[in-house]
């Protein structure tokens, strides 16, 4: 099976008055057809940014990507013509966003709206168009379709709205969804539905998922690969499996640990201490080093690479490399595993 | 959207009444009268046309006089110019200063949003910068500066262009492009604004997501919303070129309204200025009814309400 | 796709720690006069209409030659070593007359805009206080005058009650606080819901203060800013009004009768048209850009781009 997508070396920085911020500082990673590959980190960590720099979808003052390539189907999407990566976009990669309020266009209607990509990638008619659009907001399962094909974003909810969204990006079958952060403004009932439907039109298409939030605990009952992102870099990446019952490195137990549903009533919340580094400034060592408990000198000082520590499970932890320290996993319920 | 439109015209009764009363008291406490420059008259002349006129009426009966007149439609004698009604002549030199006022907002359209859009792609740019500038002139520099000077250079200096008049089709462009400078200089800076502000905004990042060329962006997704400060300023903008053509007109010596009326309160020609006055008001509240409809038809989150 | 570092740097808003920056702090004006100042445009702006002022003001008394004195052998003539910016058909030198022009020209911008100044203020923040019906019945005074066709009106009050100066201040004055007063209102209105008024509230303190001390230092920004931008609009309306003949009137002198001066022996004597209306068009020109300035730099969501 072929891969889908290869990240490799993916640098991302802004170019602002106070310095230059590097949001994304060298990532890598793969993924195979059908998958779905959760990234998980704090805002700040460089999650969104990766993605959007996939598509090359960052604002280009300040922003700028400044090395990498990224595979997809022998073009690489960081370096190709404006028109080969226009006519990628919507087609094979789609992409839906965090906040469906102003992520939707309030003077479009909606059907127009979530025709779009026909319009502008498929030969087809607009009447054509407009039956897959109603067929599509059936399939997320938006009630009385037909009609609210013609209605405005500000009539609809939330929940609606993010369907609308995701029926938008899936009208022309995509091998590739990236879905940033698609649950985060949401209701938590709604967001389960969200995740549900999301789920489900992967199943019946086959579209592998890029999944990015900062709830480690979504990604569980979702994902089967997840990435651990922490100040631009990714610190651990393996199996949804090996990420929570065996994690490699102490800022995703630490995350695990946040996870509220966790403690006992009653019981004193935990909060990783201390606060996300300035990525203006140089970061020597391990990034996560100032607020980790296993922190030493060498930490700080040592150059830190992600290395494969388990079979497919890699870690940036120096310490955990070095094989000196080992962690426990967080107590998870077994309600969380839904797919386990 | 009837009701809405039924009810703004009852709004403009007592706007138009309070205009035309104002106006009227304001003429009649002025000093001085339409016939005191005339060659002299015996009394007796001086009487006829006195009750001709109804000067002989105490005031307030002259004003009702009038005012009856006007609910008709009936905007009474030109006391300037002998035989000829004020109707007349306001049919007469309106269509004029709508057709200078027609040319003068193309101009500005067309200059403006160019200038505005090609500004808002490329944010703090040598192009914005220039085409910000520009604008900036078209502000600062008034009609009644940038008129001669156009003037001097096309047609005086290079004789390209006739200094006045209206007669030839050519005579248009040097008088909408005086009048239209400013509007085109505000345009240019709501466009680039509203569309700075739309440009900026996710749903355009969503478009691009799908794969929208940059032509289909600003067409389909950021005109819709960027214009949208445009069009609000659209009624002010097309009141103003219709009723504050009178420097323009006075320089080209272009037979409008504005001139006439300019002439009319030179010459105290009470009707006549009454006359335009009203005119004029109900004017502006038809044009800023008209932009009201467009502006709810266009954003759908308005209603008529 | 163009990533160079040059232009656009953006206030990283973000993760930073305990940096000095922080701890710091910047009060809004402090911020604003900051932001002021990294504007190139604004800061030459000011530094052009410094000179002007200080030209006007001050420069005659270093000067030989008056206003009046007249050379009517010498007639009109270009620019010379003598004359500067040459004279004019009596031989009045045409640099002093700008220079005293100016005096009467941004006299009358900045005292009526501070009578509209006032004016709207009180009137605006009164309305927005007092807030339910009576702010509606003010409002609603304020829109039907506006709805009136202003410089008709101007122009009338101009032509029929004589052309004294002080009903030039009146008559432009009365149509700019329209607009004052709906933006004090506005800044009022969305003031007094804040949180910190209420909070001040809470607290116990007393009206006057709460008006005095968080109101209306936090409502001045926009009143500065759109201050600033009607002293232009007010030379340019007196400008209008003087090239009609209907403003200043001989022996004073403003930029505006210059200019129809001017205009009118134009063909012969461009430099007569040129001069006061270059004069003009970089007074407004760089009051505009002061005024964008400004607003720009007090607006604290800052970047507009």
């Amino acid at each position: 099976m072929a891969t889908l997508l290869r990240v490799e070396h993916l640098r991302t920085s802004f170019h602002t008055r106070a310095g230059t911020v590097r949001a994304v500082d060298d990532v890598s990673f793969s993924l195979n057809p059908g998958e779905t590959l959760g990234i998980v980190g704090e805002s700040g960590s460089g999650k969104s940014v990766a993605c959007l720099s996939l598509l090359r979808l960052i604002p280009s003052p300040p922003g700028r990507i400044e090395t990498g390539r990224a595979d997809f189907g022998g073009i690489d999407l960081l370096h190709c013509e404006d028109r080969q990566l226009r006519a990628i976009r919507g087609d094979r990669i789609a992409m839906i966003f965090q906040d469906p309020m102003t992520s939707l266009n309030p003077y479009m209607r909606v059907g127009d709206q979530v025709i779009e990509p026909l319009v502008i990638h498929a030969k087809i008619s607009r009447e054509q168009a407009w039956h897959r659009g109603i067929e599509a907001l059936r399939e997320v399962g938006m009630p009385d379709a037909e009609k609210r094909m013609r209605s405005y974003p500000h009539e609809f909810s939330g929940g609606m709205r993010q369907r609308v969204m995701i029926a938008a990006a899936l009208i022309t079958k995509p091998a590739l969804l990236v879905a940033d952060e698609p649950t985060t403004a949401l209701d938590v009932t709604v967001q389960a539905q969200i995740l549900e439907l999301i789920r489900k039109m992967q199943r019946e298409l086959g579209t592998a998922v890029i999944f990015i939030t900062h709830d480690i605990g979504i990604v569980s009952g979702f994902c089967d690969r997840v990435l651990v992102m922490y100040a631009g870099r990714i610190v651990e990446s393996g199996s949804t499996a090996q990420i929570f019952y065996k994690p490699k490195h102490p800022y995703n137990q630490a995350l695990q640990k946040s996870i509220p549903a966790l403690h006992e009533k009653g019981e004193k919340l935990y909060t990783i201490p201390g606060a996300p580094p300035d990525l203006s400034k140089p970061i020597p060592g391990c990034a996560f080093a100032p607020r980790c408990e296993f922190a030493q000198e060498k930490c700080t000082t040592s150059t830190i690479a992600l290395k494969d520590v388990t079979p497919d499970h890699f870690s940036a932890c120096l310490r955990i490399q070095l094989r000196e320290i080992d962690l426990t996993p967080a107590h998870l319920p077994n309600r969380l595993f839904a797919g386990e | 959207m009837f009701r809405f439109i039924a009810r703004r015209l009852l709004q403009m009764v007592p706007v138009l009444f309070v205009i035309a009363t104002l106006t009227f008291f304001m003429i009649r406490l002025a000093p001085g009268g339409p016939f005191d420059t005339e060659r002299n008259t015996t009394p007796e002349i001086q009487q006829s046309l006195d009750r001709y006129y109804g000067f002989n009426l105490p005031i307030y009966r002259q004003y009702f006089r009038w005012l009856g007149n006007a609910l008709h439609g009936d905007l009474g004698p030109s006391y300037r110019y002998a035989n000829r009604t004020v109707n007349e002549l306001i049919a007469e030199s309106f269509p004029i200063s709508a057709e200078l006022a027609f040319w003068s907002l193309l101009i500005a359209l067309a200059l403006g949003l160019t200038a505005g859009i090609i500004a808002s792609l490329r944010p703090n740019s040598a192009t914005d910068y220039i085409a910000s500038s520009f604008a900036m002139v078209g502000i600062s520099v008034p009609n009644f500066v940038l008129g001669p000077l156009l003037v001097l250079i096309f047609a005086l200096k290079l004789n390209w262009l006739h200094v006045s008049g209206w007669e030839h089709p050519i005579d248009r462009i040097l008088p909408s492009l005086t009048l239209g400078a400013l509007y085109a200089a505000y345009i240019a800076r709501l466009t680039r604004g509203g569309m700075l502000e739309i440009l900026s905004q996710d749903f355009i990042r969503t478009a691009r997501a799908k794969g929208a060329s940059n032509l289909r962006v600003i067409l389909k997704h950021a005109l819709r919303g960027g214009l949208l400060p445009v069009v609000n300023y659209l009624g002010p903008t097309a009141a103003a070129l219709v009723t504050g053509s009178f420097a323009v007109e006075t320089i080209f010596q272009i037979p409008g309204l504005g001139r006439y009326f300019v002439n009319a309160a030179f010459n105290r020609d009470y009707t006549m200025v009454l006359g335009a006055v009203l005119f004029y008001a109900w004017l502006i509240v038809i044009f800023n009814l008209i932009v009201d409809v467009v502006l709810v038809w266009m954003d759908p989150k308005q209603k008529f309400e | 796709m163009d990533g160079s570092e040059a232009e656009i740097r953006m206030n990283a808003v973000g993760e930073t720690t305990g940096t000095e920056e922080a701890e710091r702090g910047t009060s809004l004006w402090r911020d604003a006069w900051q932001r002021l100042g990294k504007n190139k445009m604004a800061v030459i702006s000011t530094v052009i209409l410094i000179l002007i002022v200080l030209a006007s003001f001050i420069g005659p008394f270093f000067l030989k030659l008056s206003y009046e004195t007249q050379n009517l052998q010498l007639g009109a003539v270009p620019p010379d070593v003598r004359h500067w910016l040459g004279t004019d058909t009596l031989g009045r030198d045409l640099f002093v007359r700008i220079l005293y022009g100016g005096r009467v020209s941004m006299s009358v911008g900045f005292c009526a805009t501070a009578v509209a100044l006032t004016i709207g203020v009180f009137y605006g923040a009164i309305s927005g206080f007092l807030g339910g019906k009576i702010d509606m019945l003010m409002m609603r005074v304020v829109d039907i005058i506006f709805a009136l066709p202003f410089t008709v009106f101007v122009i009338l009050l101009m032509v029929f009650f004589g052309r004294k100066f002080v009903l030039l201040f009146a008559a432009i004055g009365a149509v700019q606080w329209l607009t004052m007063a709906r933006i004090v209102r506005g800044q009022v209105l969305s003031l007094r819901h804040q949180e910190f008024i209420e909070a001040a509230e809470a607290l116990g303190l007393s009206k006057p203060r709460i008006i005095f001390r968080h109101m209306i230092p936090n409502a001045l920004g926009p009143i500065i800013v759109y201050a600033t931008l009607t002293v232009p609009a007010v030379m340019l309306l007196e400008a209008f009004l003087s090239f009609l003949g209907l403003g200043v009137q001989p022996p004073m002198s403003s930029w505006g009768v210059l200019i129809k001066e001017g205009a009118e022996v134009m063909e012969e004597f461009p430099w007569l048209l040129i001069f006061p209306g270059l004069v003009l068009a970089i007074t407004l020109f760089s009051l505009n850009f002061l005024g964008d300035g400004l607003r720009d730099a007090l607006d604290p969501r800052a970047a507009k781009d």
